[in-house]
Formats: C-alpha cells, sequence, structure tokens
C-alpha cells in the first residue's frame, strides 16, 4: 500500500494499463512532454515514448473524432478533455458518434474509449472550467460516466474505464486531485463500474452523492452524529448506470433520504435518483427524499464560489429537515 | 497577381476526358487494363440503374431514406476503385455505392435505407463504416482512422467523403488538420455537386475552390473533373501512393453534379435549380464522356450495356426479396446491442420487453 493522492493514483492507474496493453494510447491538450495540465500523465510519455502518449492539436472535436478512428483501427484510447466545460465542442463524437458505434453497426464495431476529463469548483478557476455538466452525458444511451471521490475509487475505476470495452466518461474534480492522501495499492485492482460505496454506515437517513459532495456529506454526517442522527453515506461511483441495489437497500433500511450534487438543481443526476427511489422504495419512505444542488444559475464568477456551491452545512440542514419531516 | 488569385491557380482543374470522350491529357493517363476499363463502366452503368431504380422502390414505399447518386458516378466508383480491399472507407450518406462495391452486400444496404439494424452489419472484412449522417463527423474519424493505420504499419488508407456544403463545417477542418499534423493515411473527398440541398457553393464560401482549404491544413489539394471518371481514378490512386509513402493525406475535390433531387424526402430541386443549369451538367453526363472513350477503343457495345443493366435490375430484385425477408426488429434486439455486458438498466428494460415479445 502506498499514500497517494487521487492525481497520483489516476496516473498510476493509465501506467498500469499502459504498461499492461500495447494498444492503449493516452493524448490529449499537453499531456505529453507536459504531463498534462494537473500532472496527471506526469512522466508517461518518458516511460512509454511518444507512440502512446501523445499530444493533440487544440480542438476537442478533432480528439473525439481521433478517439473513434484509433478505436475502430485496434487501439484503447484514453482521450483527455483539459475541462469539461469544453465538452460542448466535442458533444458530438462523445454522445452521438462513440455511445452509438456498438448499437448502430448492429455489434459489429465498438468504440473502447475512455473519456478523463477534470471539472468541479472550490478552487476558484476561470469560466467554463469548473461546470457539473455530467447530467448531459449521463442521458445519453451508450455511454457510462464514472465519478470517483477518493484516490482508492479513481484507480480501481480507471482501470475498468480503460478495460471496458464500450466508451467511459471519467470525471475527475479538481478539489480532489490533492486535496488529501489515501491507501492505494500498487499492485493493479479494478472496482466493478455501475457499483456504489457506502463510505459511512447509518441507520436514520441516507445520503446519497457522488464527487466532491462525497466528502461535504461526510462532513455533515459527522455533525449530524453530534446531534444524534446517524446518517448512511452513499457514494455512487458511477452517475450513470446508477446502483440500484445499493440505493435502495440504503434507503430501506433509514427511510428517509437526500440526494446531493454539486451541479445545478436542474442538472446533475440527482432527479434521477430521486425518482428511482420513488419508484422502488415509496412504502419504505419516512419523508419525501429532498434534494441538495446549486442554484440554478451559471456557475458562478469564481468569487461568488463560496456563497454558491452547496457545503457540509446544507446537507446537514436538508438531512434535518427530512429526519424532523 | 493578388495573394488570392495566386493560391486559385495552384488549383486548376485536373481532368483527363473531355467532354467528349478524347484524352486530353495523355501523360496522367492511369495504367488500366481493358477489362478494368470495362469493370469501371460497368459499375457505372449498374450503379445508374440502382439509383433508378432506388428512386421508384422509395416512392413505392419499399425504401425508406434515399440520397440519390445520378450524375456522381465517376465521382464515387472512380475513387473507389482506386483502392486497396482493406482500405476502410467512412461514408457519408449519400455515398452508398462506394461501401457496396467495398463490399457490403446490396440487400444490407436496403436495409439500412428502410431503418433496419442488419444494414450497419458490415461483414467481416469489409473496411467500411455505416453511412454518417452527421455532415463532419466522418472526417475527424478518418484522421483518427489513417493515423491508426499508421501506428500499426498498415499498407492502407482510410478514404471519406463529404460535399460542398460540408467543408463549411468546422469537424471538416479539424479532420484535414489533425490528418496534416499527425501525417495520417488518409484521402478526404469533397463532392462538389454544386448544391447542399438548395444552398449553392457560392454561399458556402468566398473561397473559388474547395480543393485550396487543403492549404489551411498545410496537405496536398487537388481540383478533379468529378465527371472524368479515370481523372478521379488518377487522382485518388495518387494520393494513395502518397500517403503510403509518409507523405501526407490529400484533399481532394471532385466537380459533380446530382442529377435527382437531394433526397427523396420531398426535396424539389426546380425550387433552386435552373433547366439551363440542369442542361449544362446533363452535357457533362460521366457515363456519356466514358463510353464514347470505351466505343472508340472498341471496348463496349450496347449489347454488353444492355446485359450490366439487366443483371443490376435482378440483383436489386433479388436484393429487395432478400431484404423482405429480414426479421422484424425487436425492442430486445435493440437493447443487446447497446453494450457488451448490459448496465443494470437495459438487463431490467430486457426482461420487461422480453416479457412483453412473448405475449
Amino acid at each position: 500500500m502506498a499514500q497517494m493522492t487521487m492525481i497520483q493514483a489516476i496516473t498510476d492507474a493509465m501506467r498500469t494499463e499502459l504498461k499492461n496493453n500495447e494498444n492503449v494510447v493516452v493524448f490529449g491538450e499537453d499531456v505529453g512532454q507536459n504531463g498534462g495540465v494537473f500532472r496527471a500523465t506526469e512522466g508517461l510519455q518518458s516511460e512509454f515514448g511518444e507512440d502512446r502518449v501523445f499530444d493533440t492539436p487544440l480542438a476537442e472535436s478533432g480528439i473525439g473524432g481521433l478517439a473513434i478512428g484509433l478505436g475502430l483501427t485496434g487501439f484503447r484510447p484514453v482521450m483527455e478533455i483539459q475541462f469539461f466545460g469544453f465538452v460542448f465542442e466535442v458533444m458530438d463524437s462523445v454522445v452521438a458518434q462513440a455511445a452509438r458505434m456498438r448499437y448502430r453497426s448492429g455489434g459489429v464495431y465498438n468504440s473502447p474509449i475512455t473519456i478523463r476529463s477534470p471539472f468541479g469548483g472550490g478552487v476558484k478557476t476561470p469560466e467554463l472550467h469548473a461546470d457539473n455538466l455530467e447530467g448531459l452525458v449521463a442521458q445519453a444511451p451508450g455511454v457510462k460516466v464514472v465519478i470517483p471521490s477518493t484516490p482508492y475509487d479513481a484507480k480501481g475505476l480507471l482501470i475498468s474505464a480503460i478495460r471496458d470495452n464500450d466508451p467511459v466518461v471519467y470525471l475527475e474534480h479538481m478539489k480532489l486531485y490533492r486535496s488529501f492522501r489515501g491507501e492505494v495499492p500498487e499492485e493493479e485492482y479494478t472496482i466493478e463500474i455501475g457499483k456504489a460505496d457506502v463510505k459511512r454506515e447509518g441507520k436514520d437517513v441516507s445520503i446519497i452523492t457522488y464527487g466532491a459532495m462525497v466528502h461535504s456529506s461526510l462532513k455533515a454526517a459527522e455533525e449530524l452524529e453530534k446531534e444524534g442522527i446517524s446518517a448512511e453515506v452513499v457514494d455512487l461511483r458511477t452517475v450513470s448506470p446508477l446502483d440500484i441495489d445499493t440505493i435502495i437497500a440504503s434507503v430501506e433500511k433509514t427511510g428517509r433520504a437526500i440526494v446531493v450534487q454539486e451541479a445545478q438543481k436542474q442538472a446533475g443526476v440527482g432527479a434521477t435518483v430521486v425518482a428511482e427511489i420513488n419508484d422502488r422504495a415509496i412504502l419504505s419512505l419516512e419523508a419525501p427524499v429532498l434534494r441538495v444542488a446549486a442554484p440554478d444559475t451559471v456557475f458562478p464568477f469564481a468569487a461568488a464560489e463560496d456563497v454558491w456551491l452547496p457545503d457540509y452545512k446544507d446537507i446537514v440542514e436538508k438531512a434535518k429537515t427530512v429526519y424532523n419531516f | 497577381m493578388s495573394l488570392i488569385e495566386q493560391v486559385e491557380k495552384q488549383f486548376e482543374t485536373f481532368q483527363i476526358l473531355s467532354e467528349d470522350g478524347k484524352v486530353v491529357n495523355e501523360s496522367a493517363m492511369p495504367e488500366l487494363s481493358d477489362e478494368e476499363l470495362q469493370e469501371l463502366m460497368t459499375r457505372m452503368v449498374y450503379t445508374r440503374i440502382w439509383d433508378q431504380r432506388a428512386i421508384s422502390l422509395n416512392r413505392q414505399g419499399r425504401l425508406g431514406f434515399y440520397a440519390p447518386v445520378a450524375g456522381q458516378e465517376a465521382s464515387m466508383l472512380g475513387s473507389q476503385f482506386a483502392l486497396d480491399k482493406e482500405d476502410w472507407i467512412l461514408p457519408g450518406y449519400r455515398d452508398i455505392p462506394q461501401i457496396v462495391f467495398h463490399g457490403l452486400p446490396l440487400y444490407q444496404a436496403f436495409l439500412y435505407s428502410r431503418g433496419h439494424f442488419q444494414g450497419g452489419q458490415i461483414p467481416e472484412g469489409v473496411n467500411v463504416l455505416m453511412p454518417q449522417i452527421i455532415i463532419g463527423a466522418q472526417i475527424i474519424q478518418a484522421a483518427g482512422v489513417g493515423v491508426g493505420l499508421k501506428k500499426k504499419g498498415k499498407k492502407n488508407v482510410a478514404i471519406t467523403y463529404t460535399g460542398d456544403g460540408g467543408a463549411s463545417q468546422g469537424d471538416f477542418y479539424e479532420g484535414l488538420n489533425f490528418a496534416g499534423a499527425y501525417n495520417a493515411q488518409t484521402i478526404f473527398v469533397v463532392q462538389n455537386n454544386r448544391f447542399a440541398i438548395s444552398v449553392p457553393v457560392e454561399k458556402q464560401s468566398a473561397a473559388k475552390t474547395i480543393a485550396q482549404k487543403a492549404v489551411a491544413a498545410g496537405i496536398e489539394g487537388i481540383q478533379v473533373d468529378g465527371m472524368d471518371v479515370l481523372a478521379v481514378y488518377s487522382a485518388v490512386k495518387q494520393a494513395r501512393e502518397r500517403a503510403l509513402n509518409g507523405d501526407g493525406p490529400t484533399l481532394i475535390e471532385t466537380l459533380t453534379y446530382r442529377y435527382g433531387p437531394h433526397t427523396m424526402a420531398g426535396d424539389d430541386p426546380t425550387r433552386y435549380r435552373t433547366e439551363d443549369l440542369d442542361n449544362e451538367w446533363t452535357k457533362k453526363d460521366p457515363l456519356v464522356r466514358f463510353r464514347t472513350f470505351l466505343e472508340g477503343k472498341g471496348l463496349w457495345s450496347e449489347e454488353q450495356e444492355n446485359k450490366v443493366i439487366d443483371q443490376a435490375k435482378e440483383d436489386i430484385k433479388a436484393a429487395i426479396k432478400k431484404a423482405d425477408a429480414a426479421p422484424k426488429q425487436k425492442v430486445t434486439d435493440l437493447i443487446g446491442f447497446m453494450f457488451e455486458e448490459l448496465p443494470h438498466n437495459l438487463k431490467e428494460q430486457l426482461e420487461e420487453y422480453k416479457a412483453k415479445e412473448s405475449k
């Protein structure tokens, strides 16, 4: 076991797969010699060569087309979109092309592509760097969407994503890149895509969440504990498809739930989680399932992040509302 | 001379056969055997008949989406004829003839037209993608395939097609530029038939040729008489050799025309095209000029042509029959093609539809 930050775990996962499979190629803007704007690909080009890890021209759509073409010729592309706010440039390649490749060819072709991209607020980035756009891709049939919150999850899920024979959007929250270290095995391991993880057991209220909000929820759970409320924190880890079994098992146990996301209330996947709970566990519910989410405005100007982003206090408040319903 | 004039001068139309079937560029004549020349004519005649039949079958409701190709036979078939069996084709929605002559069975092309998954199930060893509906997407993907072939050390190219309107897309430029930056084994063909639905090419760009757009990517560009099958063949053949020599991708603009409407979905070309323009291009018919050329060499007769026509009609009849026999699609089929391993939601829906379908 080693102590790693999430970004180190991500690099380690890519190194593992570059070593394991000669068809794995890593590319994007500044991912080569520079090692990526966040150092996620640090050292990979010097270790594996320019043929395996390389820079691209500055054009997200072209990067998507390159990945699809390489996928058709036997490669296993790991492409990077420098910030997920730039996904609009490559939406067609991701949701209208790669996501549909297997279907539109009746199973003849596939797109074994991993799309890595940083996102997330709290680090005062300029415009369109931090937007939470997972809801857009989660709506696209044919693509899976993974969002890790710990170094351990990050490595196991990225290895799984790269090995998946269908496209996976793998979103890395910028605030979690280096904010803490965690135990990460040095050897290879995988975590199944589509499986949630109970990060804290509890019996009074389920907090269902993902990304940076996992940590805010864990902090909220500590605060709630002081007031005698036992919160269970479910980290979705994959936001499409959802791990219905884990979500429902938790709700059936606690009888109360809130769904917590950093995205605006009209975005993200919170509404889908609520709908699934309503469909499947309404008889277990002692209270409605409420949501913690950002206001439905454009992502805030950097200096307004603190008042805009949901935080642990919002979660505590909402959990109490549900608890006292 | 202005800079623009100087640039345009570099992109004069490449032609081998004149409109009356005479060789006007002897030194550029491609090396083709008599049989190969006859095969080219056979394919063009076959495709013209297929186009006529497809339009009629569409009107009878026996085909669905169809984008007519009459007029573009030289551009489509001359270019495909220059390829190796293992080369990749990334077609646009109009480019069905190329993928059929590359190995996609005709009945599958008809199933594609009707909207059936079997239309997309490309047989193994046939390196073509399904027709691309998103104009420009095939261009960036072809750059990727061309990079992949180069990385794998394959002696093959990727060829892709778009129209004159498509050259205005961002993906068109990005694809050319990526291919240039990576020295990809890719050939880009723009079939300039002068109209993107109703919009004339003059409204797409102030550039006098589309071929010169290659300059923006730093790659080779050539404008070809797209009604001249020998010129198209020769241009693609050379582009292919250049790519395999490591000399990079090429943009080929073929000047061509579609005699029919944009698609069979209610487009009426008389709303935006004049009779004079139609007549002008009818004189350039690729079949007429190549037929004259071959007859002059004693390689083509009315009898041969009629044989091709009969064969085409027979094949089309058989293909439609085979398409009719394809099983009706079920939701469970569609679910099955989504992923290698079905995620939870689809597993659940598969059971739901299985139950529904067994009722």
